[in-house]
């Protein structure tokens, strides 16, 4: 600018208004690709500016490409009020020539101010969208919503369009000092500046928001600091609401101090009737089947709801129990829940339980016809971000849940029982079995039962190698298809 | 009783919802009127409207339908002992105050809860109900937040979902033997059930259907929960960890801290003093180490026998001065995980870092532009030029950094 009315510099470019990125880019360009360096430029907007400028025109042939992202970002910037912006996207542009990456070093002192009107920008948009409050004038056909608006930037256009993708089915007007935007529910049309007093001054509307303003308030919580920092001052004297503030302030400590200090009344007058209609005595805790002498799985299933034999009911959603008819013709032990089944509330619905009913499948067996449970009914694992590692249980809770895997056998009185795994191994045999030396094996306890030994279908998904996976599957295939035999044996 | 004005009713149930943390509008998937010719959109961000000297910003009508209620929760204003003032708005009412607000620009939508009356089922019933008319008989495509009664049915657990951008369910407090000591009627069973089936249903309606190719709009803003902070005796390590156990559960997006404040009219079981809000603070900040910062939730508050967070300084510096081996950490090497670790550095400073030093050496002064004060950073980092020596170890580190950052100024 300086250099402009000191006549230095060798070139003036005129813009057709404040927002006029198209002038601004087109003589960008041939300036740059002319080599007019930046402090040889002057920028001008609107009335002085010359009428008839002549700009150079770039040597035939000549290319200049600068990233996507500058465009973009330039756009924005130039709806910011300081009068060097163009020659500060000048200068980026012609730095950017040389240093294609310019924009990323946000340590450089040019980005840096960039960044920073960039970010005020943003900011104006923002509030704007916020802080915009439409007062209604007229009825049916001829309401109309119109709302006064001082931004600190050139952002009216910019931003009118989010107006319309929100309000279309409404005609507005955003009436601001230096452009005015309205939409008639078909068109945006813009007009010159306007002036505070041709906004409508009232809307019986605000006495309901400034009711619901009063009463959102905590006074137990006043923090001004951060309210002014979200809203500064400047904002309010166009929102109705903050008309409230010194008040709903200077009133708060001693409200807040009214709410410590009142003392505790007697229960109001309708509690009593409330709690016996909905509450009888005795109905919050649902009286529990004795597991011990439970009849059937469906009444044992309803016992183990609420059991508390070891700590992992505490982060666990549900007890998943077993899963089957009362008479199966065999009985498959898991080793606990997983995520998924933990969700559903039912066993082998996860990965490994789609390998297991895909396995079952191809050696004939019908699931339904099967119990299928695990030797821990509560999932256990440790929290990492939004997913659940799975963690193996320890002795001590296989141990207690026994008491549901016994009953559970006890209840099915089933021939065989295929383990899955070492943990449903240890729970049925009472001690570690090395399971990928004793797979395919059959065990008979001291009570008889006879216990088929093989992996469980989740080593299979643990294994990287596709070619490895694949024979660990056919492995598993085969355990299982002995199984089949044996059930018929 | 005497008829309430709309007015009077507003005053009593948005008075009665305050004690809600949330106010979120973000996180709902794009959405405008143009092709509706209707009023409303989302566009992934979320707007405050306005701020209350509270600090807390004000993005929503967030009122309750009503204040009548069958529970008996120590901790709420509405308890069914309560001598609260009680009101009841109709569908109607709630749906021509969402309306007339959003038309004026004063809210980006509806967060809309309610005390039980009768039967969970009836009250659910209600609440999809306004939801319904907003987006069916209003064309009203702006932001709803349906807070979600545990016990309610599947179907108006499904309607909800269809009609609103987020639902909630309150975890209410930190631990089960907390819920059944201050919220006897409630089940922490049942909420964590439900939880469950709404983590379900979110999943199964976000994959395209086999038909159309098209995901069903299923609360697309994913479910919340908010957990009352000082009540009961639950330190924050208890506090955390049940955070912890809700994000990876049920996917939720946000677990809400509310520290608990005196109502009126309270349960004598309660603490009667002002609500710790520097608590709820610091729990705010761990919370966002573990989702943003790569921590574990055991990481947090390793070596605090009490299981408290720091009131003083921030759990990361705490973190910090507390594993100074670690420290420095040299900005132009160390990996994007370690970076995050630094005090003060915040999750886009680190990725300025990281994308600037590909170009340029990084010097003090660089780090001190991108980040908001660099008397946290400096002991804990190398940078070109810079090296903290034997700052990083020195025994009043601690006393340096909080009398610089003026860490208490925030109230």
């Amino acid at each position: 600018m300086q250099n402009a009315l000191l006549g230095l510099s060798t070139h003036t470019v005129p813009l057709s208004g404040e927002t006029d990125f198209a002038g601004w880019r087109d003589a960008a360009r041939r300036l740059a690709l002319s080599g007019v360096r930046p402090e040889d430029v002057a920028w001008i907007v609107g009335s002085g500016a010359p009428e008839e400028v002549s700009l150079p025109n770039p040597p035939a042939g000549s290319q200049l490409t600068v990233p996507r992202e500058f465009v973009d970002r330039a756009e924005t910037l130039i709806c910011h009020f300081d009068p060097e912006r163009f020659a500060l996207l000048y200068r980026m542009l012609w730095r950017m020539r040389g240093e294609p990456a310019l924009l990323k070093i946000a340590s450089d002192p040019d980005i840096r101010r960039f960044e920073a009107m960039e970010k005020s920008v943003r900011r104006d948009i923002h509030k704007m969208r916020a802080f915009v409050r439409f007062r209604k004038i007229g009825e049916a056909e001829d309401e109309c919503y119109v709302a006064w608006f001082e931004p600190e930037h050139f952002i009216v256009e910019r931003n009118a369009a989010f107006f319309v993708r929100r309000f279309t089915g409404m005609r507005w007007s955003i009436l601001t000092p230096y452009l005015c935007a309205h939409w008639d529910t078909a068109e945006l049309t813009f007009t010159s500046g306007a002036d505070k007093r041709d906004a409508p001054t009232d809307d019986a509307a605000e006495e309901l928001w400034l009711t619901y303003y009063e009463n959102i308030f905590n006074p137990a919580r006043l923090k001004t600091k951060a309210m002014q920092k979200e809203m500064p001052k400047k904002y309010w004297r166009n929102l109705p609401e903050a008309s409230l503030i010194q008040a709903l302030v200077a009133g708060a400590d001693s409200a807040a101090k009214e709410m410590i200090e009142k003392m505790p009344t007697a229960p109001a007058p309708h509690h009593a009737t409330v709690q016996a209609k909905h509450w009888p005595a005795g109905s919050t805790s649902p009286s529990e089947i004795d597991s011990a002498h439970a009849t059937s799985i469906g009444e044992l299933r309803e016992s183990a709801k609420s059991c508390r034999l070891c700590p992992l009911w505490r982060d666990a959603t549900q007890t998943v129990f077993g899963e089957g008819p009362d008479n199966p013709q065999v009985v498959f032990v898991g080793e606990q829940p997983g995520d998924q089944e933990d969700i559903a509330g039912r066993p082998f619905v996860g990965p490994a339980g789609k390998i297991f009913d895909a396995v079952l499948d191809e050696a004939e067996i019908d699931r339904r016809k099967t119990y299928v449970t695990n030797a821990v009914k509560h999932f256990k694992f440790e929290p990492r971000g939004k997913r659940r590692i799975h963690s193996k249980p320890n002795a001590g809770e296989v141990q207690a849940c026994r008491w549901w895997l016994d009953k559970e056998l006890a209840l099915t009185k089933p021939d065989l029982v295929v383990a899955l795994g070492a943990t449903a191994a240890l729970s049925l045999l009472g001690k570690a079995i090395p399971i990928t030396r004793m797979r395919g094996q059959v065990v008979t306890r001291d009570d008889g039962l006879r216990i088929f030994l093989t992996i469980h279908p989740s080593f299979i998904l643990r294994i990287p190698d596709a070619n490895d996976k694949e024979a660990e599957r056919a492995r598993f295939l085969d355990d299982i298809r002995e199984v089949k035999k044996l059930m018929t044996a | 009783m005497a008829v309430l004005t709309t007015r009077e009713k507003l005053a009593i149930l948005s008075d009665a919802a305050k004690y809600d943390a949330s106010c979120a509008s973000s996180g709902a998937a794009k959405r405008d009127s143009r092709k509706s010719g209707g009023i409303g959109s989302t566009e992934g961000m979320g707007i405050c409207h306005s701020y209350a000297p509270d600090g807390r910003c004000i993005s929503l009508l967030k009122i309750l339908l009503t204040n009548f209620c069958i529970y008996d929760c120590s901790y709420c204003i509405n308890r069914s002992s309560s001598n609260v003032r009680r009101a009841r708005f109709t569908v109607d009412e709630v749906v021509q105050l969402t309306v007339t607000f959003y038309k004026r620009n004063y809210i980006e939508g509806l967060f809309l809860s309610s005390g039980v009356i009768r039967s969970p089922d009836e009250t659910m019933g209600e609440l999809v109900e306004v939801a319904r008319r907003l987006r069916e008989e209003e064309n009203f495509a702006g932001y709803i937040h349906l807070k979600t009664i545990p016990e309610c049915s599947q179907e108006l657990l499904d309607a909800a979902g269809r009609y609103a951008d987020r639902l909630s369910i309150n975890i209410e407090l930190p631990t089960d033997e907390g819920v059944k000591k201050l919220a006897p009627e409630k089940k922490p069973e049942t909420i964590r059930l439900s939880m469950a089936a709404l983590r379900s249903r979110i999943e199964e309606k976000s994959e395209p259907t086999l038909k159309t190719k098209k995901r069903q709009r299923f609360a697309t803003g994913g479910q919340s929960t908010q957990m009352i902070i000082g009540a009961d005796a639950t330190p924050d390590a208890g506090i955390l960890q049940t955070s912890a156990r809700l994000y990876g559960s049920y996917h939720l997006r946000r677990v809400y801290y509310s520290a608990f404040s005196p109502i009126p009219d309270s349960s004598s079981a309660l603490p009667l003093r002002k609500p710790p809000l520097m608590r709820e603070h610091r729990l705010y900040q761990a919370d966002w180490l573990m989702r943003f910062y790569g921590f574990a939730q055991r990481e947090i508050l390793d070596g605090r026998p009490d299981g408290m967070l720091d009131l003083e300084i921030d759990p990361k510096l705490a973190w910090a001065l507390r594993h100074r081996a670690m420290f420095p950490v040299d900005v132009n090497r160390a990996d994007r995980e370690l970076l995050l670790r630094v005090p003060g550095l915040g999750a886009k400073v680190v990725a300025r870092i990281v994308e600037t030093r590909r170009h340029r050496r990084l010097r003090l002064e660089d780090v001190g532009r991108l980040c908001q004060s660099i008397a946290k950073v400096r002991p804990f980092i190398v940078a070109e030029g810079w090296s903290p020596g034997g700052l990083t170890d020195q025994s009043s580190l601690r006393e340096k950094i909080v009398s610089s950052c003026e860490q208490l100024s925030l109230f």
